[in-house]
């Protein structure tokens, strides 16, 4: 009986772990199965490459160069904006911060990985639209002010992966450095810093993974028009956002390439995890 | 400076403050990078005091009793609705993913051996799961559960879709917490004649759960502020679903839907207050409880 039961329960676990496969298969299968097939209706090319976005015109055309290069641009804003600020900060927490500060900081930065992104969204929506059309004109919807909210959003990763790697660096390191005369901030970005690169790295292509990936928050501060980028000030459509915005009320064709775009980020989305792995392994 | 005087003294413990500014002047490069780094500071903490100061001071005056009754109309946009739905898709995706989680965390950590192929295999699928966007799992709940299962736009085909989001956090916060619990537990049990399973559950499980916990949390916390992985499986509908086939709009998705009709403002500010509170209260718990496991280790 009790041998009965030992091995049943462990064919319940087994099974159990089993589900991250099939659940990863099934996401594969169905994305892939109802996205290519429309990438070969439209012709991969003229998908990938089109530039003109405008499914109810007769005929169509489903060209998604736009949303490809506007994720593209907003992460790379983001980046712009986020990398150091988060960077910088991390080497506060890691090597300036006191204790007492540090137990009110870290939580504090923590709360901001834990903001639901609907609220960034509405936050960019009411602060900093208006902001950015007061201050650098346009309607304030566009690519620098979802390039900031998204700035802003990746920080919390940022800083907290990079802030493990910079604390994982021997204190030695910096002891030597100081020892050799050295001041605090030459030891600590000439010799600390580099030390943890692969760490502050791989925190920085995970920003990318939740730049890129992101949808509410962009969909509110962005303009969503389908169109090539025009500009800083200027409206713009991502990826993501583009499933959102028309997954609602398309059909047919139309609906099967918005699948298609999902396909196009999922595996932008991979090549951004393999990468990391990657990163993580050469860490080891 | 007065501020940044008193962060820095730790690190210049034995030096004054004049001292050091007196010091840094033959450095005018380290003066510069110092002054970054404080600006940098200054700016992350300026953002999140001004984020949730300008919508708590925005919001608050708008929690009225009318936002919490119990009916949605046009007139009234009340928040009832949609709070009662996030907590039967939290519960449900709840059911779900943790048994699955904590079950595979229990294979990967107790029974597989290390190094096996399939273990890998399990590691990197479930690494990859972690990095999906919230919208790639909303577009696969609407192909997988909504259409080709035909449940429609429904609780069930949400909390599905949720609950495979965030199986990858739960199997990791218990896979680290089975791992924390010493080996010397298991071999005291199993020299008293306990079997493995019994070990497990009886010795294992027991002194793991605060990590556990920590990771469900969390996890709460992400269903909660999840917007994208819902519209298109859960729908929009503002209403308690009377079953578990019909549709109903979270809290967040209440949100969303509110700030872009753009009519009631004012109530998403409010519902802003209400979704904040919410996810600061689940994150507070939750690093209590992790902390009081790393206390417990300490001893």
């Amino acid at each position: 009986m009790k041998q009965f039961r030992e091995s049943a329960m462990r064919l319940v676990f087994f099974i159990a772990a089993l589900t991250s496969i099939l659940a990863v298969l099934l996401i594969c299968v169905f994305l892939f199965a109802n996205g290519i097939p429309a990438m070969s209706k439209v012709g991969f090319f003229d998908f990938i490459l089109g530039e003109n976005w405008a499914p109810q015109d007769v005929p169509p055309s489903f060209g998604i160069l736009p949303m490809i290069l506007g994720s593209v641009y907003i992460t790379a804003g983001a980046l712009i904006i986020g990398v150091p600020i988060g960077i910088l900060t991390a080497v506060f927490l890691a090597k300036y911060c006191p204790q007492r500060a540090h137990r009110i900081l870290k939580p504090a930065v923590d709360l901001l990985a834990g903001i639901p992104s609907v609220v960034y969204g509405f936050f960019g929506l009411v602060v900093l639209v208006p902001f950015v059309r007061d201050n650098f004109g346009g309607d304030g919807s566009s690519i620098l002010t979802a390039s900031i909210l998204l700035g802003i959003m990746i920080l919390p990763t940022i800083v907290s992966v990079s802030e493990s790697a910079i604390r994982a660096v021997p204190q030695e390191y910096y002891e030597n450095a100081v020892a050799l005369g050295a001041t605090h901030e030459r030891a600590v970005f000439r010799v600390v810093l580099p030390a943890a690169k692969s760490g502050v790295f791989a925190s920085v292509v995970l920003g990318v993974g939740r730049a890129i990936g992101e949808a509410m928050a962009v969909i509110m501060v962005a303009g969503n028009q389908a169109r090539m980028p025009a500009g800083l000030l200027k409206g713009i459509r991502t990826l993501t956002t583009n499933i959102v915005t028309e997954m609602g009320y398309a059909a047919d064709l139309h609906r099967e390439v918005l699948i298609a775009t999902g396909v196009v980020l999922f595996v932008f989305i991979l090549i951004i995890n393999i990468s990391f792995s990657l990163i993580k392994r050469r860490q080891k | 400076m007065r501020k940044q005087k008193q962060l820095a003294t730790p690190i210049y413990g034995k030096q004054s403050f004049l001292e050091k500014l007196i010091s840094y002047k033959k450095k005018p490069g380290s003066l510069i990078m110092a002054i970054l780094v404080m600006l940098a500071t200054a700016f992350t903490l300026f953002i999140i005091l001004y984020i949730l100061g300008y919508i708590l001071a925005k919001g608050i005056p708008y929690i009225t009793p009318s936002l919490f009754s119990w009916e949605y109309n046009s007139e009234n946009v009340s928040l009832m609705p949609a709070l009662i739905t996030t907590i039967e898709m939290t519960v449900l995706s709840l059911v779900i993913a943790v048994p699955l989680g904590i079950f595979t965390a229990i294979y990967l950590v107790e029974y597989a051996k290390s190094g096996n192929r399939l273990v890998k295999l399990i590691r990197l699928t479930t690494e990859t799961l972690s990095g999906i966007p919230s919208i790639i799992y909303g577009l696969f709940g609407m192909l997988f559960f909504v259409t080709y299962l035909k449940w429609k736009y429904s609780l069930l085909a949400g909390g599905l879709t949720l609950s495979i989001m965030i199986l990858p956090l739960i199997m990791r916060t218990t896979e680290e917490a089975l791992l924390a619990v010493p080996a010397s537990y298991r071999e005291a049990s199993f020299g008293l004649g306990a079997g493995r399973l019994r070990t497990v559950f009886r010795v294992v499980l027991p002194s793991a759960i605060p990590g556990i916990l920590a990771g469900v949390i969390l996890a709460i916390g992400r269903i909660v502020g999840e917007t994208a992985a819902l519209i298109y499986t859960a729908g929009t509908v503002a209403q308690v679903p009377p079953t578990l086939l019909s549709s109903g709009r979270t809290l967040a998705v209440h949100m969303y839907l509110l700030s872009s009709e753009g009519l009631n403002t004012n109530q998403a500010y409010a519902t802003a207050v209400v979704l904040l509170i919410l996810v600061v209260l689940i994150n507070g718990l939750s690093s209590l409880v992790s902390r009081k496991l790393s206390k417990g280790k300490q001893v």
